[in-house]
């Protein structure tokens, strides 16, 4: 059996175990456990998946990412919340029927997605990084100063609007850790197949050679600007799973450091394989637990700060020693058992994705 | 391939069309179609002050807004694209520099002024105001030169990796800039991270200028403003294109390799090259600081501004950090100033929708920018 196939049957040897894990989690790990830990894991690696799978498979490292969840979850909020008496004022306050509201909210993510895409299609590498992360920020200045859809103040209840195949997601928390399992699946699974798809293998040759690509007649903004579509859906699903499992969305789910935490998360996974955008959204997940709790009053330990700090620390850590992450490090685990051959550069993203006929 | 080639602009008439008449109706609208709001029935033509013929001088007054502002855009962006130029480092952490080069020029000055939380500008005299800007830059200079050296040397050309080096950077300090800023709080309240101070300008600056045009009477420290961004515009110009330095740094951005070939340590040069950067960032700091506020958050908006500023202008080039400055500053002046004020809550707050759509008008037709050339 070669190295390769091994590598192959150890990951999805890994892959099953994990699967059977998250499938009978609920009924062996704590419900914190299982709502604040895994759920959320499930929720922000999809929105990290789409961010890797630009990267990965159109070499666009998009920062628009954050900012597209919460444009999704924000709509959601203003369409679904009605005016009640004593209750909520914020947003538009629509009241309409959950589905339709879900189903808009979507279309109107992936438009915004769309146009987004079609602005930044010509422009490539650090450019682009640039570009997305001004509409991220332009997301963010927009909901928290037009007062009608948002405000600095959040969009709450709006776990208490759901259409009816997604039921109460206040009081059964199961249910909707189900929920966002399935859907991450289907997320997972849709790109694994998409990047078959001549569509994906003609986005993997304008990744490396866009001008090759064009001249062989491809057109290349046409492509990526769907791609940043693609993207931008998936982005919105995430954006949707979020506003239910966190109930309300302030502008800080948008803005900078929503970003930063969604870019984060992405590259502790590593930026080349999809699999890291749920590993490195569960790592991360897991640390803050972890660190949040047991940061001081006063701050950090002789330097003071919060959180931020020690996640950035981190993130630089993990930026210096591997900037392909923890999936970077296991690729490298294999290629370094085959002697000299591994250079450490980042695997095949997909293993499989090589041109077919 | 030739009929591809005839087509190709006629298939940018379309977008062409469409941001000329874009352009137009903006122009328009300010000039001649916006009414003032009042005696007329709201609609989308009610703005605050009416069009240009309506009220002279507020459109005179936006529009030294603008250009005072975009003086302040210039000088905070000039730094990043200095940076970007030269070493193709996109600095992230260029918005938490501004952050901790406010706060530090703020606690400089209550430490020297005495006065207290809420300092009057006639507290001030123009030393008070030049040391806290001189310290500012210092540190920050300093700052930015250690992290180029530590964290950006050893691998130049990596793009990407030292962007998340510098998101990483930007996440530390914002964080403990908040965590120790601002020391100086008003008595008898806790300090809180992250709390909006502001600084004095210099006392001779707090008056009006009139500047016989339509009865406008404008603020000297906004014009003060401007002048600074005129001045480091002319300096860099200067520096850049008058001296050794300059030429070594202009030789290095068209080709790195051939210049350190040729026997010239680029490395010197990066490093002072970011020290630059770095400290013209803190003099944008204080002069923000000084004009309007410093608080949490305000490193994402200042991270945003150079972006846009430079997305717009074209990144490392000098006459596009002015050019992107003065389009997004007019931009950002007439937006807030000329939208239309139909109802209580419409419509000024959409300004950054119209920075979305000045970037978006300029990259369908250049998408390195005004002033940008191929990488």
């Amino acid at each position: 059996m070669t190295l390769a196939r091994k590598k192959l049957f150890a990951e999805r040897g890994i892959g099953i175990a994990v699967l059977v894990f998250v499938l009978v989690a609920p009924q062996i790990v704590s419900g914190f456990w299982m709502d604040a830990i895994l759920s959320q894991s499930f929720i922000l690696g999809i929105g990290a998946a789409s961010l890797v799978f630009l990267s990965a498979y159109g070499g666009m490292i998009s920062l628009a990412q954050a900012g597209l969840m919460g444009i999704a979850g924000y709509a959601l909020g203003n369409m679904v919340t009605e005016r009640v008496e004593g209750g909520e004022t914020k947003g538009l306050l629509l009241g309409w029927d959950p589905t339709v509201s879900v189903v808009a909210a979507i279309l109107l993510t992936v438009g915004i997605g769309i146009l987004f895409g079609a602005v930044a299609s010509r422009s490539f590498g650090i450019y682009f990084l640039m570009l997305t992360l001004t509409y991220s920020v332009i997301a963010f200045l927009f909901v928290s100063q037009v007062t009608q859809v948002g405000g600095f103040s959040p969009i709450a209840g709006i776990d208490r609007y759901t259409p009816g195949f997604v039921g109460d997601v206040v009081n059964d928390r199961q249910r909707l850790y189900y929920i966002a399992l399935a859907v991450a699946l289907v997320v997972y699974a849709a790109i694994r197949y998409l990047v078959r798809t001549p569509f994906g293998i003609a986005l993997e040759g304008i990744r490396d050679e866009p001008t090759r690509m064009a001249s062989l007649g491809y057109n290349v903004t046409l492509h990526r600007t769907l791609a940043f579509g693609i993207g931008s859906l998936i982005a919105a699903l995430s954006g949707l799973l979020f506003a239910w499992w966190s109930g309300q969305l302030s502008p800080s789910d948008i803005g900078l450091q929503a970003t930063i935490q969604l870019l984060v998360i992405a590259v502790i996974g590593g930026l080349t394989r999809i699999e890291g955008a749920w590993l490195g959204a569960f790592a991360y997940i897991w640390i803050s637990n972890e660190v949040t709790n047991k940061i001081p009053e006063g701050g950090l330990w002789l330097i003071g700060g919060s959180f931020n700090t020690v996640i950035g620390l981190a993130f630089l850590a993990i930026v210096i020693a591997s900037p392909d992450g923890l999936m970077g490090i296991w690729d490298r685990i294999w290629s370094g058992m085959r002697g000299r051959g591994g250079t450490g550069e980042p695997a095949v993203a997909g293993g499989s994705a090589g041109p077919q006929a | 391939m030739t009929e591809r080639l005839r087509q190709t602009p006629r298939s940018q008439l379309i977008p062409l069309g469409i941001a000329a008449a874009a352009i137009l109706f903006a122009l328009l609208y300010v000039i001649v179609i916006a009414n003032p709001s009042t005696g007329v029935a709201d609609s989308w033509r009610t703005t605050n002050f009416g069009s240009a013929f309506d009220n002279p001088g507020a459109f005179v007054f936006t529009l030294l807004d603008a250009l005072t502002f975009a003086g302040l855009l210039f000088i905070v962006a000039s730094g990043f694209s200095l940076i970007f130029g030269l070493m193709r480092v996109v600095n992230m952490a260029h918005g938490s520099f501004y952050l901790l080069g406010g706060y530090i020029a703020y606690e400089i000055q209550q430490s020297m002024t005495g006065k207290g939380f809420s300092v009057q500008s006639s507290d001030v005299n123009t030393w008070e105001w030049v040391l806290p800007l001189l310290v500012a830059m210092g540190v920050i200079a300093l700052f930015g030169l250690g992290m180029q050296q530590l964290l950006l040397r050893w691998n130049q050309g990596q793009d990407l990796r030292q962007a998340l080096i510098t998101i990483a950077v930007s996440l530390i300090v914002a964080d403990q800039v908040i965590a120790h800023f601002p020391r100086h709080v008003p008595a008898g309240t806790k300090a809180f991270g992250g709390n909006a101070v502001g600084i004095g300008w210099p006392g001779w600056t707090n008056r009006l200028v009139d500047l016989h045009v339509w009865g406008v009477q404008y603020s000297l420290a906004r014009l003060v403003m401007l002048a600074l961004g005129a001045a480091v515009g002319v300096a860099l110009w200067l520096w850049l294109y008058r001296t050794k330095t300059g030429m070594v740094i202009r030789a290095g951005v068209d080709d790195r390799q051939m210049t350190s070939a040729l026997g010239i340590n680029i490395q010197v040069t990066f490093a002072i090259a970011f020290a630059v950067g770095a400290a013209l960032v803190a003099l944008g700091a204080t002069v923000g600081t000084s004009q309007g506020n410093i608080s949490q958050g305000q490193d994402g908006v200042w991270l945003l501004n150079s972006l846009v500023v430079v997305i717009i202008g074209g990144m490392g080039s000098l006459v596009g950090a002015v050019a992107g400055s003065l389009l997004f500053g007019l931009v950002t002046a007439f937006s807030t100033t000329y939208l239309p004020v139909s109802g209580p809550d419409c419509c000024t707050q959409y300004s950054p929708v119209l920075t979305f759509v000045l970037m978006a008008l300029v990259l369908a037709f250049r998408p390195r920018g005004l002033f940008g050339r191929e990488a």
